[in-house]
């Protein structure tokens, strides 16, 4: 079986007005990301202390960046104390080769999935099926996704750009291809094509041998791995089978057992807006008679040490993908995520994925340096973030990077480039500018329309969906002029 | 060099810069003074859709035998006079029953460790009464029981009764997907059915 890919996606402009066109999708996102901002905003309100959480949050995962490697070292070694296996990966091709030998020691055809951001950031289904071995989605939404031969638009509901009639016609389709066939005559309610998952799953999950997950945190401390999750795909993965894979990104961790006290709150509230999610597992290494009697730990580096190195842009490894962000940010809205050509979308993705692909060492590919440019800058996210990270001010700082690299390519540039220049010499005050004026636009765009101020070419390059379009070269030209010339 | 050594060193070299640990600020509630925590649990897990009732001691036998039927999986250490009342065929876990087993149960009945009446959480750790994780899984429908003296406020003092060491589930409802277009529905795989008994 095969899997869609992420490489080779146009720049954001370009895949941003392919998505544009597509109106169903638009339609869904607009109705699913109102849906969630609201319900977000309510499990905050009831919280009279959230302000209070989110600055300890931000500081607990700012303790783990400065004390990464001896919070590494102590993990490994409670792993390693309570019967699990530490693996230590630099790149993808690495942590992928790992679980493909690990899966190929037991038994080796295939493996039940547990949704995981890490894993979709390796590709990690499309390296093991290049091994002849099929990777089973478990999540309700990567079943959709991967039935539907698609690719993920949101962290938190990768399917969030389908609606229920389309949901129904590709379990009609292809459930039977694969396994268990939809029901016959099955309608289109949610609790039918939910039914219908459980039935397609279960064979699936009473048979898995071998499990592959990602974490939510794991403990130095004690070694624990936490997974959160709403369905029971999760414990059914993490329970199940005799042999479990968790592939982590090391920023991951948490100092201590207590800081689950953080959060245990703070995740859930921002994530899918609950007091807390249906279900969460922990576990340190292996328990006899309890749950998988192996178990395989993969720290994933892939980019994140290259992020690590940047002062400013670091904070971005504090993320704990609630994907609240997302949910607020007006250009996702419209565009949807897969235009972000990752598995990290809206504005969490803008910041991580050039970051991860090295823009902060070495001139990137013009898909990857595009990304700091998908944001209208309004600051929306910031907010939201239970860890505080002022992604606003990260998109300034990697804007400023494209612009540095560049400048070794470019003879005589147009007056675009030219203002471009003249803002970015000062990148703070450019952000600074910037979000005061997106102030005046978010009290706009809640009244229906939504208009950016800012320096022109952001408005040209919005302007050209929902307003007029003012006079003057927009971003999507411009940068196609400058990918054309390098 | 190994990949591991590779990664430290990469990692300490990116710390050049020697940034400052910050210290945490923690003025976020841990307890919720003067609360009633029993009412707050008993609020919040029915907010999940999940049954939830009040029993006395002396009530509980009945109050499970209303709620359950059928073969139902029993874990070590569950106190007899539970099922005294019940008319149930109970499945015991020694020997360990097989997935094939426990997917074919109608139900199961257990302890917990710890609940949090904030969040409405009900927290197993595998101990007395609870069993292995996959007995509180397989079967569709489960029915939890849970001491008035089990329940603490918040997640901060529910952490510190429990032990890292033991496999935890913690659970808030029934399973529940939110995928298709926002619309909850109440299980998905996990059971469907999740019933709460509190007796104080
Ligand atoms: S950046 Fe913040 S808001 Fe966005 S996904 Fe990460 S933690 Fe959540």
């Amino acid at each position: 079986m095969s899997h869609p890919t992420f490489l080779g996606m146009p720049p954001f402009p370009e895949a941003a007005k392919e998505a544009l066109a597509n109106t169903q999708q638009r339609a869904n996102l607009a109705k699913a990301t109102a849906t969630i901002r609201d319900k977000r905003a309510r499990a905050v309100a009831e919280m009279p202390d959230w302000e209070h959480l989110r600055l300890a949050g931000a500081a607990v995962k700012d303790t783990v960046l400065t004390r990464l490697p001896e919070l590494l070292e102590q993990l490994e070694e409670r792993v390693t104390a309570a019967g699990g296996v530490v693996h230590w990966a630099a790149d993808a091709a690495q942590a992928n080769a790992i679980v493909a030998d690990i899966v190929k020691a037991h038994d080796g055809r295939e493996v039940v999935k547990v949704k995981s951001m890490a894993t979709q950031e390796i590709e990690l289904n499309n390296a093991l099926a290049a091994h002849g071995i099929d990777v089973w989605e478990t999540d309700l939404a990567e079943l959709i996704v991967q039935l539907g031969h698609d690719l993920p638009s949101h962290i938190l509901v990768p399917a969030i750009h389908r609606n229920r009639s389309e949901i129904r016609d590709i379990f009609v389709e292809e459930m039977g291809k694969v396994g268990r066939p939809a029901p016959d005559g099955i309608g289109d309610e949610p609790a039918a094509l939910a039914e219908a998952a459980r039935l397609h799953l279960r064979e699936k999950f009473l048979r898995a041998k071998v499990a592959v997950s990602g974490g939510n945190f794991a403990i130095a401390e004690t070694g624990t791995v936490v997974v959160l999750e709403s369905e029971g795909n999760g414990r059914m993965c993490l329970t199940l089978p005799q042999v479990l894979v968790t592939v982590l990104g090391i920023e991951k961790l948490l100092p201590t057992w207590a800081d689950l006290e953080v959060f245990m709150q703070l995740l859930p509230r921002s994530s899918t807006a609950e007091r807390m999610n249906p279900y969460t597992s922990m576990w340190t290494g292996v328990t006899p008679g309890d749950g998988p009697q192996e178990f395989h730990l993969v720290l994933l580096d892939n980019g994140r040490t290259g992020t690590l190195a940047d002062p400013t842009g670091r904070q971005a490894l504090r993320c704990i993908r609630c994907s609240a962000c997302l949910n607020v940010c007006p250009v996702y809205e419209r565009t949807g995520g897969r235009a972000y050509g990752s598995a990290y979308p809206g504005p969490i993705g803008a910041i991580l994925t050039p970051q991860l692909r090295g823009i902060n060492q070495h001139p990137v590919d013009a898909q990857t340096a595009s990304l700091p440019f998908a944001s209208s800058l309004c600051g929306a996210c910031f907010e939201v973030c239970p860890v505080r990270i002022d992604i606003p001010d990260v998109l300034v700082h990697l804007r400023a990077k494209v612009v540095e690299h560049k400048r070794g390519h470019l003879g005589t540039e147009g007056a675009v480039m030219a203002a471009m220049r003249a803002t970015f010499t000062s990148p703070r005050r450019l952000g600074a500018a910037q979000r005061l004026g997106a102030l005046g636009a978010r009290v706009v765009g809640r009244r229906g329309r939504l208009r950016l101020r800012g320096p022109f070419w952001i408005r040209a390059w919005f302007g050209t969906r929902d307003l007029p379009a003012p006079p003057g070269q927009s971003f999507r030209a411009w940068w196609r002029k400058q990918h054309d010339r390098s | 060099m190994t990949a591991r050594d590779d990664m430290l060193a990469r990692i300490r070299a990116a710390l050049a810069d020697h940034p400052a640990t910050p210290t945490v600020p923690r003025e976020y509630h841990r307890t919720l003074p003067d609360a009633d925590v029993v009412g707050l649990f008993a609020e919040r897990v029915a907010d999940y859709r999940a049954t939830v009732r009040r029993v006395s001691p002396a009530g509980l036998p009945g109050a499970i035998a209303e709620a359950l039927r059928g073969r139902v999986v029993v874990p070590a250490g569950l106190p007899p006079e539970w099922l005294a009342a019940a008319d149930v065929e109970p499945l015991h876990d020694d020997p360990p029953l097989s997935v094939e087993e426990l997917d074919r149960a109608d139900g199961v009945v257990s302890g917990c460790a710890v609940a949090i009446a904030l969040t409405g959480t009900i927290i197993l750790d595998g101990g007395t009464a609870q069993g292995r994780r996959a007995l509180t899984l397989l079967p569709d429908h489960h029915l939890c029981v849970v001491r008035a003296d089990q329940i603490v406020g918040t997640v901060a003092e529910a952490l510190t009764r429990l032990d890292p060491s033991r496999p935890q589930t913690w659970i808030s409802g029934p399973s529940a997907t939110s995928d298709i277009e926002l619309n909850r529905v109440e299980g998905v795989h996990g059971p469907r059915n999740l019933a709460v008994l509190i007796v104080s």
